[in-house]
């Protein structure tokens, strides 16, 4: 059975989608992902589709789902790379991916990842300085 | 039998042909003198020449009856197909373009009265009658087809022109929506705006909606799938370019469009996108630069 890797780096989880997803794969990728997030104390995790070129309703939520997972883990979900046609054909089916951050490359979804903790860590500041 | 009673017509109507024609264009000519400009004298005698030959000899060849699918009968309906998809082009009316074919039908009468002697008159007339009938329904037929060509024709090409996805900056796209927003104009909107989005590589899309007429509940909902699909892909939209009654229509309606970044005119839409790509324009050649636009 195929498997998705997921490559950490930093702490972010990278994760590059390149074969079609059929409903196995995805569940077992939404698994291995939730325990990579906990092993790695992961901050974000940037999900790569520019290669997917179709999505079903199945994948669409899978992505929900995993972002939503991801928030409660403490780890932000960006995904990035969408085609127009995965776009349109997730606006049509009525997901519009609510809580899941997009970019359009992975390095504009990485810079948008380091953006997103920098602005949580300003946050937390006056805390930050007794936990580090 | 049949063979003979049509030769028999093709005969009497070749001998009388040059009157024939000569009485076919004078009533014709008549009818269309309102048109006069459209079609020029010669240009009509010409046009029913060919086309009183080529029923001749379509009669001559054994016509049967049936004028619209026969073999022998495929010159003259070609022949008038030419004509009506010219006369549709040119303007002229259904009836004006089915008359070229009605009007013929008084000077055959005049000619088969005087040719032909006893009973068989009135089986001609009507054989003719018949002939000529379906001759004319193809006519008007031919003639509704060539305007709807010209009407797709023109929707395809109101299609692509009214859609162009402009670059304003490196990384700032803007769709400038002329007319109406159906269903179909929204899919080709939406799929050039996304597919210009990936080429250029672009984090923000202006979608400038002045010269939209009428916002109702579908075009909003439309203008939402857009921006929600442009969301997905990582670029943000901006809606310029909303008039007072628009606004005023989107609020009675109970359209909710909070969520997206709304602006009254292009400039303003323009701004927050620079600022957005952290840019910001200032005035040259001034003793105090003067900061327009960013923090």
């Amino acid at each position: 059975m195929e498997r998705i890797p997921i490559l950490k780096m930093g702490r972010c989880l990278l994760v590059s989608i390149q074969v079609d997803m059929d409903d196995r794969t995805a569940m077992t990728l939404q698994d291995d992902l939730t325990a990579q997030i906990v092993k790695h104390h992961a901050r974000g995790v940037l999900i790569d589709i520019s290669s997917l070129d179709v999505v079903d309703s199945f994948i669409g939520r899978m992505l929900a789902n995993t972002a939503a997972m991801a928030r409660i883990l403490d780890a932000d979900t960006v995904v990035v790379g969408m085609q127009p046609s995965v776009a349109i054909t997730l606006v049509e089916l009525g997901l519009s991916l609510k809580g899941v951050r997009s970019a359009l490359d992975v390095e504009r979804g990485m810079e948008l990842l380091r953006k997103i903790a920098n602005d949580q860590a300003e946050k937390a500041d006056p805390d930050a300085d007794q936990e580090e | 039998m049949t063979e003979s009673r049509w030769t028999t017509l093709a005969e009497a109507l070749r001998k009388h042909s040059q009157e024939v024609i000569e009485q076919w264009v004078r009533l014709q000519s008549r009818d269309l003198s309102m048109r006069n400009n459209l079609l020029k004298q010669g240009e009509l005698d010409q046009q029913c020449r060919e086309f009183y030959d080529a029923l001749v000899q379509a009669l001559d060849a054994g016509g049967t009856s049936d004028v619209i699918a026969s073999e022998s009968w495929a010159p003259v309906r070609d022949l008038l197909s030419g004509i009506s998809r010219s006369r549709a082009r040119q303007g002229f009316t259904p009836t004006e373009t089915a008359t070229f074919v009605f009007s013929l039908k008084r000077p055959i009468f005049d000619v088969l009265r005087r040719e032909l002697e006893g009973e068989s008159v009135g089986e001609q007339l009507w054989q003719v009658t018949l002939v000529l009938d379906s001759l004319g329904l193809y006519t008007t037929e031919t003639y509704q087809k060539g305007r709807e060509e010209i009407i797709s024709r023109q929707q395809q090409e109101l299609l692509e022109l009214s859609t162009p996805v402009v670059q304003l900056w490196h990384g700032v796209l803007a769709l400038p929506l002329i007319g109406t927003l159906d269903s179909a104009r929204t899919q080709v909107v939406m799929e050039s705006l996304l597919q210009a989005i990936v080429e250029t590589g672009s984090s923000i899309a202006i979608i400038d909606i002045t010269g939209v007429p009428v916002v109702d509940t579908l075009v909003a909902q439309h203008l939402l799938k857009t921006v929600a699909a442009a969301r997905l892909m990582g670029a943000d939209c901006i809606i310029s370019g909303i008039r007072p009654q628009i606004a005023q229509t989107i609020v009675h309606l109970g359209v909710e469009i909070s969520d997206v970044i709304t602006k009254a005119t292009l400039a303003d839409a323009f701004k927050i996108a620079l600022t957005r790509i952290g840019l910001h324009v200032t005035r040259k050649l001034s003793s105090q630069p003067r900061t327009e636009t960013g923090e």
